[in-house]
C-alpha cells in the first residue's frame, strides 16, 4: 500500500500562479510539481482539470508523453546514466550494470527504501566527460564502475534531508 | 524606468565598462562553470579558491568570474590565470593554495599543473598556444571563457546590444534580412535552410508572428547549444532580438530542454537583466519597438526539435509533428507566422550585422559560410567543443585539434549528424565538413555532433543503438516509423545475440528504404541512416555477426570471449587484481589463466592490462 500524499494545496496554487494560470505552460507546471513531490501525484490531475480548464484525457496524454514526467511515485534521489552515443561508446553500459548491482534494482525501478530511483535517459549533454550520471540535478562524470558506486555511497551516507 | 532608455545611454554605459575593466583589478582568474567542468566539481574548486584568497588578503585584488563553457571539456575543471592567459587544466581544491602563493601573487608558474599536450608531450604554458584551441576560429563561442554569463555588463563590455542598436537605429527590417540573406548564413540545427529566406517569408506573411529559439537540442552526443545558452545566453537574445526587428514580431519564445537545468538559470537571469536593463519588453531603448522572449521547458522528446512537433508542445500540447502541407514560417505557433531557428543560429546573427556580410561570407565554403561548432566526443584524445571554419577537413578535426585517438588504438568511424546522420570510415576523413559534403556519403552534418568510435566499437551495436533510441522517440503516428523501425530494431537485436540468420542485412535495407519515403516527419526519414551507412561501410561486421557469430570489436556480449595471450601476458597481476568475479589466476611473472566460467565479460580486465595481453576472440 503506498503511504498517503499530504498535498500542499497552497504551493500548487502558487506554482499555478507562477505561470498565471496559462493552459500552455501545463507541462512546466507538472515539472515543478514534480520538483516538489519527485512525481504527479495523481490526486493532483481533477485540481489541474480545475484551474486550469483542460481535459483529463490532456494531463494523461501530456503526463505520458513527455519523460520528465511520472505519474508513480519516485525515489528521493533519480540517478540518471545518460546513454547518449558519447557516454554508450565510453561505456555507459557498464556503469548502468555497476548501478543495478549496487542499487539491487532495474533501471526504471525504485529501491525498496524510496531512497532511489534508477534510469536510463537520453543525452544530458556532458558529452566531453562521459561517461556521466546525474543524481537529481547534480552532474558527475569521468566515472568507471568504482567512481559510480562511490557517488551511490556518498548518497546514502547523506542525513536524509542533506544534498551533495 | 529602464536603465537604457536611448542609443547614446548604452554607448555611454559601454564606454564606461570598457575603461573599467582596462583600469580594474590587476589580476582575473576564470574558472569555468559548464556543464562539463561543473561534472568533475568546479563548485569546490571555487570554493577553496575564494577561501586561499581570503587567507591571503587578495579578494581585493583578484577578480575571480565563474565563466560559461570553454570548449576543452577533456580537461575540466579549467583556470586561466589573465592577463597572461596561463592555462591549468585538471585542478583540484588541493592546488589552489600553490596557484594563489606562486601564480597569483608572485607571477610564477607552477610548473605540476602546467598543460601537456598528449600529442607532442610538449608542457604549454598559455592557453591560445596549445593546439586544441590555436586552430580553431572560435567567433562565436571564443566569448564564453570571457564573461560570466549571469553578468549583463560583461556582455556590453564586449561590444554586446550594439548589433541590436544598429539594427533598430541604423537599418531597415528590409536591410536586416537583405545582411543576412548576403551572408549565407544557414540553420544550424542540421536542416541548413537559409536563414535570411526564412526570415522574409515568415515577415510576409500576416498575422501575429512568433519568433523561436530552438534549444531542445536532442542529437545524442551533441552539446554546443547547451553550452552556449549556459556560457553566452545575451548572444542568442540579442540574436531574436534582431530577427524580430527584421520579421515585425513581438512574442519570443525559447524553447529549452529541462534536462539543462544551469541553461534555464542563466537564461532566466539574462532575461530579467535585459528587461531591468530596457533591452526587452516595451520601446526597446526609446526605439518604440516592443519584443519579449518567455521560456518554455521541455519535457525530453526528442521528436519536439521537429518544428510542428517543437510549437504543438509549446501550446501545452504533446509534441507530435503534423505534415508539413502548411510550413511553420505561414502557420505555426498559435497559427500565427512562426520563425524558428536554433541557438547556435541565432546566436550568428549580431557578429553578421556587426561585421558585416561580407565580412562573414568570406568564411567558409561556397554553399557553407561561416564557422560551426562541432561537439568533439568519443574515442579521441582532446574531447570538447571545437569551432571551425566551415570546410575543415575531418581529419583536421580529429586529429590535429582532436589529438587523434587515445591509447594508441585504431580509427573506426566517425558519427555525425546523430541519429540521422552516419558513420564515416577512414576513407573519406579528408572530406571538408560543410551541408553538402557529408550527405555525398550517406552521412550529414546535421547540429555538429561527433562522435569518434575505435576499433572497440562494434558498429552493428552502434547501429542497434540508434534504432533503440529512435524506437523510445517515436511519436507513433506513423506506421513506417513506430511499426518499420521496431522491426528493424528486432532485426539487429537478434544480429547481435548471436540469432541473425542470412537475408538479415537485405531485409534491414528493404525495410530501411521504406521507412525513409513513407515515413511523416524527419525523424522517420532520416532514422534508418544509421543502420544503412553501417551496412554499406562495415558489411563485413555485420557478416561476421551474422555467419561466423562472433563480435570482432568485442562489445555483443554473445559473440566472443575473453582471454589471455600467454605470450603477452608478463604477470602483473594487475587484471587479477580487479577481476570482481576472481576469474583469473595465476603467480606473479608468469602468464594466467582465466576461467572462462566465471567470467561475465565486463572487460575490467581488458581496460587494465597495459600490455594488449587481454584479447577478444
Amino acid at each position: 500500500m503506498e503511504p498517503a500524499i499530504q498535498i500542499d494545496l497552497k504551493k500548487i496554487d502558487d506554482i499555478i500562479a507562477h505561470y498565471h494560470g496559462n493552459k500552455e505552460a501545463l507541462l512546466m507546471i507538472m515539472q515543478d510539481i514534480s520538483d516538489i513531490y519527485n512525481h504527479v501525484p495523481p490526486v493532483i490531475i481533477p485540481i489541474l482539470v480545475d484551474r486550469l480548464g483542460v481535459k483529463k484525457s490532456l494531463i494523461y496524454g501530456v503526463a505520458t508523453f513527455y519523460k520528465t514526467i511520472s505519474l508513480e511515485p519516485r525515489g528521493k534521489y533519480i540517478v540518471s546514466v545518460c546513454t547518449g552515443t558519447a557516454c554508450h561508446v565510453r561505456g555507459a553500459e557498464k556503469i548502468a550494470d555497476a548501478l543495478q548491482q549496487k542499487l539491487g534494482v532495474q533501471e526504471g525501478q525504485t529501491t525498496s527504501d524510496r531512497l532511489f530511483t534508477l534510469k536510463a535517459v537520453r543525452c544530458i549533454g556532458c558529452c566531453a566527460s562521459g561517461p556521466v550520471i546525474t543524481v537529481n540535478k547534480e552532474t558527475y562524470g569521468g566515472l568507471d564502475r568504482t567512481a559510480a558506486e562511490k557517488v551511490i555511497d556518498n548518497y546514502k551516507q547523506m542525513p536524509l534531508n542533506g544534498t551533495a | 524606468m529602464a536603465i537604457l532608455s536611448n542609443r547614446e545611454s548604452l554607448e555611454k554605459f559601454q564606454d564606461k565598462l570598457k575603461s573599467a575593466k582596462s583600469h580594474g583589478k590587476k589580476k582575473l582568474v576564470s574558472l569555468c562553470a559548464g556543464s562539463g567542468c561543473g561534472a568533475y566539481g568546479t563548485a569546490k574548486v571555487h570554493q577553496a579558491l575564494m577561501e586561499e584568497l581570503a587567507l591571503q588578503n587578495l579578494t581585493e585584488d583578484v577578480e575571480v568570474k565563474l565563466t560559461g563553457c570553454h570548449g576543452f571539456c577533456e580537461k575540466g575543471p579549467i583556470m586561466v590565470v589573465h592577463p597572461q592567459g596561463i592555462f591549468y587544466p585538471q585542478v583540484k581544491p588541493e592546488h589552489m593554495s600553490e596557484i594563489v602563493e606562486k601564480t597569483i601573487k608572485n607571477d610564477e608558474l607552477v610548473q605540476s599543473l602546467i598543460f601537456k599536450d598528449p600529442v607532442s608531450k610538449a608542457k604549454i604554458t598559455l592557453e591560445h598556444d596549445i593546439p586544441f584551441y590555436k586552430l580553431q576560429q572560435r567567433i562565436i563561442f571564443g566569448n564564453n571563457g570571457l564573461i560570466d554569463p549571469t553578468s549583463i555588463d560583461d556582455y556590453i563590455a564586449v561590444g554586446g546590444y550594439s548589433a541590436m542598436a544598429k539594427s533598430l537605429f541604423d537599418m531597415t527590417p528590409e536591410k536586416v534580412i537583405a545582411e543576412i540573406k548576403k551572408s549565407g548564413l544557414r540553420g544550424r540545427g542540421g536542416g541548413g535552410f537559409p536563414t535570411g529566406i526564412k526570415w522574409d517569408t515568415c515577415r510576409k506573411h500576416h498575422g501575429i508572428r512568433y519568433v523561436i529559439c530552438n534549444a531542445d537540442e536532442g542529437d545524442p552526443g551533441a552539446y554546443m547549444d547547451r553550452s552556449l545558452l549556459e556560457g553566452n545566453p545575451h548572444s542568442v537574445i540579442e540574436g531574436m532580438i534582431i530577427g524580430a526587428i527584421a520579421i515585425g514580431s513581438h512574442d519570443g519564445y525559447v524553447y529549452v530542454r529541462h534536462e539543462y537545468p544551469l541553461a534555464v538559470t542563466n537564461l532566466t537571469i539574462a532575461l530579467d537583466k535585459c528587461r531591468e536593463y530596457g533591452l526587452l519588453g516595451k520601446n526597446i531603448l526609446g526605439s518604440g519597438f516592443d519584443f519579449d522572449i518567455n521560456i518554455s521547458r521541455g519535457g525530453g522528446a526528442f521528436v519536439c526539435g521537429e518544428s510542428t512537433a517543437l510549437m504543438a508542445s509549446l501550446e501545452g500540447n504533446p509534441g507530435r509533428p503534423r505534415a508539413k502541407y502548411v510550413h511553420t514560417v505561414e502557420k505555426g505557433f498559435k497559427e500565427g507566422p512562426s520563425n524558428l531557428n536554433n541557438v547556435e543560429t541565432w546566436a550568428n546573427v549580431p557578429i553578421i550585422i556587426n561585421k558585416g556580410a561580407d565580412w562573414y561570407a568570406a568564411i567558409g565554403t561556397k554553399h557553407s559560410k561561416g564557422t560551426k561548432i562541432f561537439s568533439l566526443v568519443g574515442k579521441v584524445v582532446n574531447t570538447g567543443l571545437v569551432e571551425v571554419p566551415m570546410g575543415t577537413s575531418l581529419r583536421k578535426i580529429i586529429y590535429d585539434i582532436g589529438g587523434g585517438i587515445p591509447r594508441k588504438k585504431k580509427f573506426k568511424a566517425v558519427q555525425t549528424g546523430g541519429p540521422s546522420g552516419g558513420c564515416i570510415p577512414e576513407q573519406f576523413l579528408d572530406l571538408g565538413v560543410d551541408f553538402d559534403e557529408l550527405s555525398k556519403v550517406g552521412s550529414i552534418m546535421g547540429s555538429g555532433g561527433m562522435i569518434v568510435m575505435d576499433q572497440d566499437t562494434c558498429m552493428v551495436d552502434v547501429a542497434r543503438y540508434f534504432l533503440d533510441f529512435l524506437k523510445e522517440e517515436s511519436c507513433g503516428q506513423c506506421n513506417p516509423c513506430r511499426e518499420g523501425i521496431k522491426q528493424m530494431l528486432d532485426i539487429l537485436t537478434n544480429i547481435c545475440q548471436g540469432n541473425g540468420k542470412e537475408g538479415d542485412i537485405e531485409l534491414l535495407e528493404e525495410l530501411g528504404v521504406m521507412i525513409q519515403r513513407f515515413s511523416l516527419c524527419g525523424l522517420g526519414t532520416s532514422a534508418p541512416n544509421p543502420v544503412l551507412t553501417t551496412i554499406l561501410y562495415f558489411r563485413n561486421e555485420y557478416e561476421a555477426h551474422i555467419r561466423d557469430k562472433k563480435c570482432p570489436a568485442g562489445v555483443c556480449k554473445p559473440l566472443f570471449y575473453y582471454d589471455i595471450d600467454p605470450e603477452t601476458c608478463t604477470g602483473c597481476r594487475s587484471c587479477a587484481k580487479k577481476c570482481p568475479q576472481e576469474a583469473i589466476t595465476g603467480d606473479k611473472k608468469k602468464p594466467h589463466q582465466l576461467d572462462q566460467s566465471k567470467c561475465i565479460k565486463c572487460g575490467i580486465c581488458y581496460d587494465t592490462c597495459k600490455f594488449d595481453a587481454i584479447v577478444i576472440r
